[in-house]
């Protein structure tokens, strides 16, 4: 299940803004993605992550292991919190639910919609969904926003857990997370030289 | 794919789903147009086919954005690309998931609303066999519609614009089956026409959507 980046360049409205990236993502490994705002980490982690095509270079990955947070949690306000977890178990085919739920420590609000939590509360959930995938790597982009340091703890005690399981994940963040073990990577020497816009408005069907 | 499937259910029949909006249209339309013609009976029988039938496809195009907007505002339609079901399955659903709220309790009310209409008694079984196999197609021709604008903000306008054409072919035959059927004519093929209009729509359709919907959340 690793994951090998050679030589991938993305772009963002057209524009290339990084290039060159190679990587390594070797089971049970942590990679920390930094670089100032603007930079690309999170057209690099739609890239890694399918929803968009790459403008140069190769991404492997096994096919499926691949699940993806985004900054936006993916919630129906008016579902309640279980029924949100349920509903991505059932679509990944796990039954998960229960120890995610203990893992970012939101059993207590099982029963609530999810419209009525904080916005914390909501992040909380939001991370919980990664567990419940089953999937071996983990993309996240800032997952720590919105989080106090209870939270983060509960999140890294997560994430090191998914990593003892043979689990890898990859993280754009700017905070220190307190995972000692990732590794960092840092996108600033990546950035595309040349930012001329590619392909025009015909991009769509290129 | 049950999964989501009873997801969407579920999220049209709570509160602020939108489940009763295009049925509480229709049901205005079907009143409103016998105040607005007259008690004039025999005009009124006359155009009830037409007017049920665009009643029951403006209903359909009320909830149309919502099929996709909604998924992609909170960030799940991203999260459903990268899940292990095909996206065009992910289509196929959301839009069997449309008109099991929309397509199909308007085929169930349409023929007490002939009622109000006036409609021949000939019509009822052809109304209600042609909403049945046509509103399905309007919910396919949607689902593609609706992923086609699906990042434009406030695409409501775009996506009506670019459907209304693509529906012209169902509403004829469909209105003209009915109108056949209630003076007593020979319906079936315009209702054969309008179903083949359903099948390919079907057949195709979720391809296309699928596809449009991966240039779109580029």
């Amino acid at each position: 299940m690793e994951m090998k980046v050679d030589n991938l360049a993305v772009a963002r409205g057209g524009v290339t803004v990084l290039e060159g990236i190679g990587f390594r993502l070797a089971p049970g490994r942590a990679l920390i993605l930094r670089g100032p705002n603007g930079v690309g980490k999170t057209t690099l982690l739609r890239t890694l992550a399918g929803l968009q095509p790459a403008v140069a270079g190769e991404v492997s990955v096994p096919p499926e292991s691949l699940t993806y947070a985004a900054h936006a949690d993916g919630l129906k306000s008016m579902l309640t919190v279980r029924e949100n977890l349920d509903f991505w178990a059932a679509i990944h085919g796990t039954a998960l639910v229960g120890a995610a739920l203990r893992a970012m420590d939101i059993e207590a609000l099982a029963g609530r919609r999810a419209g009525d939590l904080s916005a914390g509360q909501k992040r909380r959930l939001g991370l919980a969904r990664l567990a419940v995938s089953g999937r071996a790597i983990w993309l996240m982009d800032e997952p720590t926003v919105s989080l106090d340091t209870a939270s983060v703890a509960a999140f890294v005690g997560m994430v090191r857990g998914h990593l003892a399981t043979g689990g890898s994940v990859l993280v754009a963040t700017h905070i220190d997370l307190g995972l000692a073990e990732a590794e960092v990577l840092d996108l600033a020497p990546f950035r595309a030289l040349a930012s001329v816009p590619r392909g025009g408005f015909d991009e769509g069907f290129g | 794919m049950k999964a989501l499937l009873i997801r969407d259910l579920r999220l049209a029949l709570r509160a602020g789903g939108g489940f009763g909006l295009g049925l509480a249209f229709f049901l205005l339309v079907a009143v409103l147009v016998p105040l607005g013609v007259g008690p004039e009976g025999g005009m009124l029988g006359r155009i009830a086919p037409g007017i049920l039938w665009v009643g029951a496809l403006l209903a359909c195009l009320l909830s149309l954005d919502r099929i996709f907007a909604l998924d992609y505002e909170d960030g799940s339609l991203d999260l459903l690309v990268v899940a292990p079901i095909p996206l065009e399955a992910v289509v196929a659903v959301k839009a069997l998931a449309h008109w099991l709220v929309t397509g199909l309790p308007l085929t169930l009310v349409a023929p007490v609303l002939g009622i109000l209409l006036n409609l021949p008694a000939g019509g009822y079984g052809w109304l209600v066999m042609s909403l049945a196999l046509g509103t399905p197609a309007l919910s396919v021709i949607g689902a593609f519609g609706a992923a086609l604008v699906v990042g434009v903000k406030r695409g409501g306008l775009l996506l009506s614009l670019l459907v209304l054409p693509l529906y012209v072919p169902t509403l004829i035959f469909g209105a003209e089956a009915v109108k056949r059927g209630a003076a007593g004519l020979e319906a079936g093929g315009a209702l054969a026409l309008m179903a083949s209009v359903t099948a390919a729509a079907v057949a195709v359709l979720p391809f296309a959507a699928a596809a449009a919907l991966r240039v779109n959340l580029r």
